[in-house]
């Protein structure tokens, strides 16, 4: 045997060998990963998160799954930021996940697609805030448990404030001015994130506009709104706003670094920019928009569905009673070991300590004070033709009139599929 | 031959075919190795890419919200929808202006890279290989990139630092549709990733042009440079160039990652495919109208290359030689 031909077996060994193996991890591949290990402590569940900045969260939510004795729970961590999207599509399909967080939203209740929890959150109805168990109810029926309450706000610093001699910004109009004068060659005014849409439903609150009204019509098409979006539209053109930031909005970076004087962010970012600033933070709500407005603080926050298509929603539905209703010690542990969040029972934030003095209080107390929670006819769709009006009469110099006109044209559609 | 049955006993599947080759003869074992290795690639081909054509155009036809498996016939509801939306037929125009400048550019590019790299005398591979790499780089990942480090608008991105140096304020590239600046993210990153490619391609078609073209031309008189690139260069690359200018116009209509990831919540340059794709997969995951858009493209993309086939005559350079 020659030396070529000899090689040449060998090569061809070698590529069956190899095509072997690949024949063989892709069967193993279609066995095994679906994310849902059989076996085991009975049931197999699979959780959605969206990946939270925080260091230590993504453990956390593991070590809570890992001490659940009644299922085999595995965690998908979401990076990116559309996980509104991949969960939706993965709701569709086989391996869509058993429990996950959202927001409270009509539509999945509408489409059958999130299961009646009344039943495991009766019983300790009355140690929630109220107005969280309101945004999650419908006909009567609770359908998702608050895990955390996220009031979002302006956080500044004070320093840079009293450098510049400017107060803290009552209204739209003074928080441009404030604005101009914080702005050096160093450091931006503010900073609303990169497209400002963080800020747009304050924009409607504080023009003392509504998203909807109460039995679910468009409300944010008022002069008071456009006129807002007009002023924005200032702010944006001005060149004191910080744009184009590395990280966005709910990261304090932009903030810690230097970049901006104020920061649109959440009250989750606290511990960070505590320790990155020490004392030299402050929060005011969003201004008041026009005479007729009133100051806001937008109190978002995530809550745990469970899939009611899933395979097991019975043991899904155990899961999230363990954790998110029992386990009060792993519960305080999710909202203030982390980033700093309010917890939506009154007995863990009565007791939470460290939600009690200086800057944590302060957002309590706006939370309180000034917070609009989510309203549950408010969809992920109408928030999108929303950012549409923000997007084009902001960024972009359309008429804030018509664009405020077609995305109630928009929302209108929605309204009527949903509630006829 | 020891060695290889010892192999064979080692790996039976193997052992069996090569006993088999001496009885079927040449012509059949051609065969099942035509199919073994042709087969999972066919395989994947079938499952990964005709299926999902096949259904797109099924589910087109379908009115099919929040599901892939329709009930209600619509016919050509969904390509009326489609037809008549505003901002699909914009994403169209927003496509024209991107190949406007993306295709001219990078085919200008590569082919300034490929003479030049053509040119060297030593270290050609290297060179060859540094400007080939960027190809290897992901899409998504180079446009985090341009977004966060290149292009970002604070004042130490790159770009900032750079026209600080002049002092010029810094710009916020991606945040305003006015002025335009996001056109130059977009088309850069673009270049960057994909010219190196089609250099390769235009290198190949250079080394292909005989030497005695360029001798006969410089006994005639033609000089060196601008002359002979002109005159017997670029006619000589004429089949390349139809083919990399087709080939760039179709990833221009594909393009999707670079505006997805660099215009976020953006209402302008938005190309057909992240129309499309928020059409289907958006709130409404509406996969009937996603369906019937995406045939539409398809067919678009069809038309235009035949018809550019036609007009700059695909395949005309090879019988001319």
């Amino acid at each position: 045997m020659s030396a070529l031909s000899n090689s040449n077996w060998d090569r061809r060994n070698v590529l069956r060998a190899a095509m072997g193996l690949a024949a063989a991890g892709g069967l193993t591949a279609c066995g095994g990963n679906t994310g849902r290990s059989s076996g085991g402590s009975g049931d197999a569940l699979v959780q959605y998160f969206h990946a939270y900045g925080e260091a230590g969260t993504e453990q956390a939510i593991k070590k809570y799954a890992k001490a659940y004795k009644g299922a085999n729970v595995t965690t998908q961590w979401i990076t990116g930021s559309n996980f509104e999207q991949k969960l939706f599509a993965a709701l569709l399909t086989k391996n869509a996940p058993d429990v996950f967080e959202f927001h409270p939203q009509i539509q999945l209740i509408k489409s059958g697609q999130v299961a009646d929890l009344t039943d495991i959150i009766d019983p300790v109805k009355d140690d929630f805030n109220q107005a969280d168990i309101t945004s999650h109810t419908v006909d009567g029926k609770i359908y998702g448990v608050r895990m955390i309450d996220d009031p979002q706000f302006f956080f500044y610093r004070p320093s840079l404030f009293e450098k510049a001699k400017v107060e803290v910004p009552t209204t739209l109009e003074e928080l441009i001015e404030v604005s101009a004068k914080l702005k050096t060659s160093k450091i931006k005014g503010a900073y609303l994130g990169n497209d400002l849409t963080p800020v747009q439903h304050n924009l409607i609150w504080s023009a003392g506009a509504d998203t909807l009204t109460a039995d679910n019509k468009p409300a944010f098409n008022t002069d008071g709104v456009a006129e807002g979006l007009k002023q924005l539209r200032t702010l944006f053109t001005s060149g004191n706003l910080l744009l184009g930031a590395p990280a966005d909005w709910w990261d304090p970076s932009a903030f810690t670094q230097g970049l901006t004087a104020i920061q649109w962010c959440g009250m989750w970012a606290m511990p960070a920019m505590q320790q990155a600033l020490g004392d030299d933070i402050g929060i005011f709500p969003f201004p008041k928009v026009g005479s007729a407005g009133q100051e806001s603080v937008y109190n978002g926050g995530w809550s745990m569905f469970v899939n009611a298509k899933g395979k097991n929603v019975e043991a899904a539905k155990e899961y999230v009673k363990w954790l998110w209703i029992d386990q009060k010690e792993y519960q305080e542990d999710w909202a203030t070991s982390y980033g700093f969040h309010i917890p939506p029972r009154t007995s863990l934030a009565e007791s939470a300590t460290k939600l009690k003095t200086g800057l944590p209080a302060d957002g309590v107390k706006l939370f309180n004070e000034f917070g609009h929670f989510d309203n549950i006819g408010w969809t992920q769709a109408m928030i999108a033709s929303f950012n549409d009006v923000m997007a084009n009469s902001v960024r972009k110099d359309d008429d804030p009139k018509a664009q405020l006109a077609a995305c109630e044209k928009k929302v209108d559609t929605e309204l009527k599929k949903l509630f006829g | 031959m020891s060695t290889t049955t010892t192999r064979g006993v080692a790996q039976p599947a193997p052992a069996k075919v090569s006993k088999d080759r001496p009885r079927r003869g040449p012509r059949a074992s051609s065969t099942f190795n035509f199919w073994l290795f042709t087969g999972p690639f066919l395989l994947g081909l079938i499952v990964f890419v005709f299926v999902p054509i096949g259904w797109s155009i099924y589910l087109s036809f379908f009115e099919a919200r929040f599901t892939v498996t329709p009930s209600e016939f619509v016919g050509f509801e969904n390509y009326k929808q489609v037809l008549t939306d505003v901002d699909f037929l914009n994403s169209l125009v927003t496509f024209t202006v991107f190949a406007a400048f993306i295709v001219p550019a990078t085919w200008a590019l590569s082919l300034g890279l490929a003479l030049l790299v053509n040119r060297l005398r030593f270290m050609r591979a290297f060179f060859r290989s540094v400007f080939f790499l960027p190809t290897a780089v992901s899409y998504v990942a180079a446009s985090l990139i341009w977004k966060m480090s290149l292009f970002n608008g604070v004042r130490f991105g790159l770009a900032n630092t750079v026209i600080g140096w002049f002092g010029v304020d810094n710009i916020a590239w991606l945040a305003s549709p006015d002025p335009p600046w996001y056109w130059l993210v977009i088309v850069t990153v673009r270049l960057w990733l994909q010219s190196g490619f089609y250099m390769i391609l235009f290198i190949a078609a250079l080394q292909n042009i005989p030497r005695e073209l360029y001798e006969a031309a410089a006994i005639d008189g033609a000089k060196p440079g601008w002359q002979t690139f002109r005159y017997i260069t670029l006619p000589q690359l004429r089949a390349t160039s139809t083919a990399v200018i087709l080939l760039l116009l179709v990833a221009a209509y594909q393009a999707f990652d670079e505006f997805f990831n660099l215009l976020s919540k953006a209402t302008w340059g938005q190309p057909p495919l992240v129309e499309l794709y928020k059409m289907a997969l958006g709130e409404n995951q509406n996969y009937g109208a996603g369906s019937a858009g995406a045939v539409v493209l398809t067919m678009l993309i069809c038309v235009v290359t035949l018809l550019q086939g036609k007009i700059m005559g695909f395949g005309r350079g090879e019988e001319g030689k």
